[in-house]
């Protein structure tokens, strides 16, 4: 068995040290306590000895070379050994060993850190949308800003139901203490209602799954919306019938001059965009006590995908052509179901638009993605009897058009008129050109 | 009626009956055996007991800490007595790197039943170098224990308890305690034939609900005549919790009594910086986030050196007033 000469610890502080000079050489015969090398370390050279006896085989270090401690320094073989054939390999992984301890699990550098951020983000998908909604079921009652309260109270004010912000503080400088929570009256049930406690059961032909980190989310944000945003929902019926024989007409050259095939939701999407253009107050959202009205309209369109959906956004969307609305909805829709979304593609959505008419869906009334103040719900388009401006009946195509609004930030008369606005763009569809 | 001895007299009777109890146990000390003890906690000892077991040293306590820790590494169980617990400096090599460190350094093989006593107490005027209170640094020490009675009984109990104890217990007294009488049973009035209080168990004092005032040494007699005056005064019902030995530390005692109370104050009457309230309102702050109403707040002498002036010095260390409106604050 071949014998290492390891660099030896020297000092309390050394982490490394230098082969000042060896004292043998190759082929030289080894006693027990020879001095082998002078070694410098970070405080003085000491003689280096042999704990071993044989002959000096090979010099690994030459001298006035570093090596970190532990690291071989030479390899000794007993009287008469040969090398074994797999030496190199037995020095490499002594090596090895002690470069890794050298350099013990260095803090990740900022930059590294941020990329590992980015790339967990970037898998966890919508959650990079907007911050996150806070947990629904968190046992104690988050701190309410902008009153004091102790653990104890918000403790017991999430037990009985109580929001704080209705209870006046007795404790030091009007703290909420246990006994004004105790004394309060619950305002409702709600509360107490919105807590999980109804939990399925699962028998044993049942599976149970545990959720995804996007469905986490999705059920995390969707339960937020749904609790915080007053929704209110308006429907327009749209004659679909101009937009399929504008669609139709445009691709019979389109194929062949650009190589793109419109989409219905192109001129669905064209439509909300110019809509949104020209009733901005629906391109907004509530801040608690303002209210963001934005320039740009950011163009979240839902995609479903494996396990759920995501919501990337069409950025400037206002500045796009029909063209290259088409090409970038393709391109997003693409990379959603191959997962090579990027955290960026989730950022600055100020309106959604979620289309089912592919499924046959009719009518429906999607939740609003927070924080925006507008989602649309765009039902399929299907032949119907219509009655036409001169009172007769005729064949047609409708399209069901629906509007989630946030109620904090726009009324029902300012998302009728978006809505109209919409389905005006949508009936004349050549509008949506100039 | 129950017997009624000073704490000075407890402590004299738990060496006198381990004395008894076990030949290995001696008394050193500076002027311990013909003088009596310099507060004469070791009174009429030396006349029962001779000179093998009771034994005047050299002043120096280098010198004596030294030769009572290399005696009980030997199977001596000497109790020592320090005149005042200030002049542990002195000793402290002895005490931390042989006492304290020998048995995690020999592997287990040597062990140090030695204890070291005497009254560490501000509030006599005997100056700065002469009123140290050092149970935080002693208690910091893994491989000692450090134990502070505040009465009579508990005096008793926990000095035989210390003197059975195989690791180094550090003993802290009081001088202005020496002459306090409390109800302490004879032997024969007890179920076990002894007093005997295990280290490491708090002990309620008084029972109370709306907070809870947790202390050692003669803070906890602050502590009692506080929450005299807030029951009275103010309606304020305090339990008084005596955590009596502050390594090994009774937390569950402690936490227990802040869960039903949701208030806490540590009171000491050592010095607030890295203080035992700091380390004992991390543990509840730590433990009990959810149930507090209200912020652990500390009760401690100033920080500064022991003042001189009577007058002054009357107001550096924790006064039942004090601990009253910090208690108010909070309730």
């Amino acid at each position: 068995m071949p014998k290492l000469i390891e660099m030896p610890k020297l000092s309390d502080t050394m982490t490394e040290g230098t082969l000042a000079k060896w004292l043998v050489k190759e082929g030289d015969t080894i006693s027990q306590g020879q001095s082998l090398a002078d070694i410098e370390t970070d405080k003085a050279t000491m003689e280096m000895q042999s704990f071993f006896e044989g002959t000096l085989h090979r010099l690994l270090v030459k001298a006035g070379e570093k090596a970190p401690l532990n690291s071989p320094l030479a390899v000794i073989l007993e009287e008469g050994e040969t090398a074994p054939d797999n030496l190199d390999e037995i020095i490499a992984a002594a090596q090895a060993t002690a470069n890794t301890a050298a350099k013990p699990a260095a803090p990740a550098s900022p930059s590294s850190q941020s990329q590992t951020k980015s790339r967990a983000a970037a898998s966890e998908g919508p959650s990079t949308l907007l911050p996150r909604a806070p947990s629904p079921n968190r046992r104690i009652a988050a701190r309410v800003p902008g009153v004091k309260s102790s653990p104890l109270a918000r403790k017991v004010a999430e037990e009985l139901g109580i929001n704080l912000y209705t209870v006046t503080g007795t404790g030091p400088g009007g703290r909420i203490v246990r006994a004004d929570v105790e004394s309060a009256e619950p305002i409702t049930a709600a509360p107490r209602a919105a807590t999980p406690t109804i939990r399925p059961t699962a028998g044993p032909d049942d599976t149970r799954t545990n959720v995804s980190t996007m469905r986490k989310i999705i059920a995390e944000r969707l339960l937020a919306s749904k609790t915080q945003i007053p929704h209110f929902y308006l429907q327009v019926e749209v004659d679909a019938a101009p937009m399929m024989q504008f669609r139709a007409h445009l691709n019979q050259t389109s194929e062949k001059t650009t190589g793109n095939k419109y989409t219905v939701n192109d001129f669905i999407l064209k439509a909300v965009i110019c809509a949104a253009e020209t009733v901005p107050a629906i391109n907004a959202a509530w801040d608690g006590d303002a209210i963001i009205q934005y320039k740009s309209v950011g163009l979240s369109v839902a995609v479903a995908v494996e396990d759920g959906l995501v919501t990337p956004v069409i950025k400037a969307a206002e500045q796009k052509t029909l063209l290259e609305l088409s090409q970038s909805v393709k391109d997003i829709a693409a990379r959603a179901k191959n997962k090579k979304l990027s955290p960026d593609d989730f950022a600055g959505g100020t309106i959604t638009v979620s289309n089912l008419g592919a499924y046959g869906i009719d009518q429906f009334s999607a939740i609003i993605n927070p924080p925006q103040a507008a989602i649309l719900s765009i039902g399929s388009i299907r032949n119907a009897a219509v009655v036409n401006d001169k009172g007769a009946i005729v064949s047609g195509q409708r399209m069901w058009v629906g509007l989630s609004g946030d109620h904090r930030v726009v009324d029902g008369a300012v998302a009728a008129t978006f809505l109209a606005e919409v389905r005006k763009m949508l009936e004349n569809p050549t509008l949506m050109l100039v | 009626m129950p017997r009624r001895i000073t704490y000075r007299d407890a402590l004299r009777e738990a060496m006198d009956e381990e004395l008894a109890r076990d030949p290995m146990v001696v008394i050193m000390g500076e002027e311990v055996a013909q003088y009596n003890g310099a507060y004469k906690v070791t009174q009429g000892l030396w006349d029962k007991w001779g000179d093998k077991r009771i034994v005047d040293t050299p002043i120096s306590e280098a010198g004596f800490i030294g030769m009572g820790i290399g005696a009980s590494m030997l199977g001596v169980r000497p109790v020592m007595e320090l005149m005042f617990w200030s002049f542990y400096t002195v000793a402290w090599d002895q005490i931390v790197n042989n006492a304290a460190m020998v048995r995690y350094m020999s592997g287990g093989k040597i062990n140090c039943p030695i204890v070291i006593r005497g009254p560490a107490n501000g509030g006599t005027s005997v100056g700065a170098t002469h009123s140290h209170t050092p149970e935080n640094i002693m208690a910091s020490f893994p491989g000692m224990k450090c134990v502070v009675p505040a009465t009579a009984y508990d005096a008793k109990g926990l000095l035989k308890a210390a003197i059975r104890d195989n690791d180094p217990v550090m003993f802290m007294e009081s001088t202005k305690l020496y002459g306090e009488e409390w109800d302490v049973p004879a032997n024969d009035e007890l179920p076990g034939g002894e007093l005997v209080i295990p280290l490491g168990v708090a002990d309620i004092k008084r029972s109370g609900t709306d907070i809870s005032l947790i202390a050692h040494g003669r803070a906890v007699i602050t502590c009692l005549q506080a929450a005299e005056i807030l029951e009275a005064e103010h309606g304020i019902s305090a339990e008084v919790v005596d955590v009596r030995s502050i390594r090994p530390l009774d937390e569950e005692t402690i936490l227990d009594s802040v869960s039903r109370t949701h208030r806490a104050i540590y009171v000491e009457e050592g010095r607030p910086f890295c203080g035992v309230g700091a380390q004992i309102a991390y543990t509840i702050q730590s433990k009990l986030f959810d149930e507090l109403d209200a912020p652990v707040l500390r009760v401690t002498s100033l920080d500064a050196p022991a003042i001189y002036s009577p007058p002054l010095e009357a107001l550096q260390l924790p006064t039942p007033e004090l601990v009253i409106e910090k208690a108010l604050s909070i309730c």
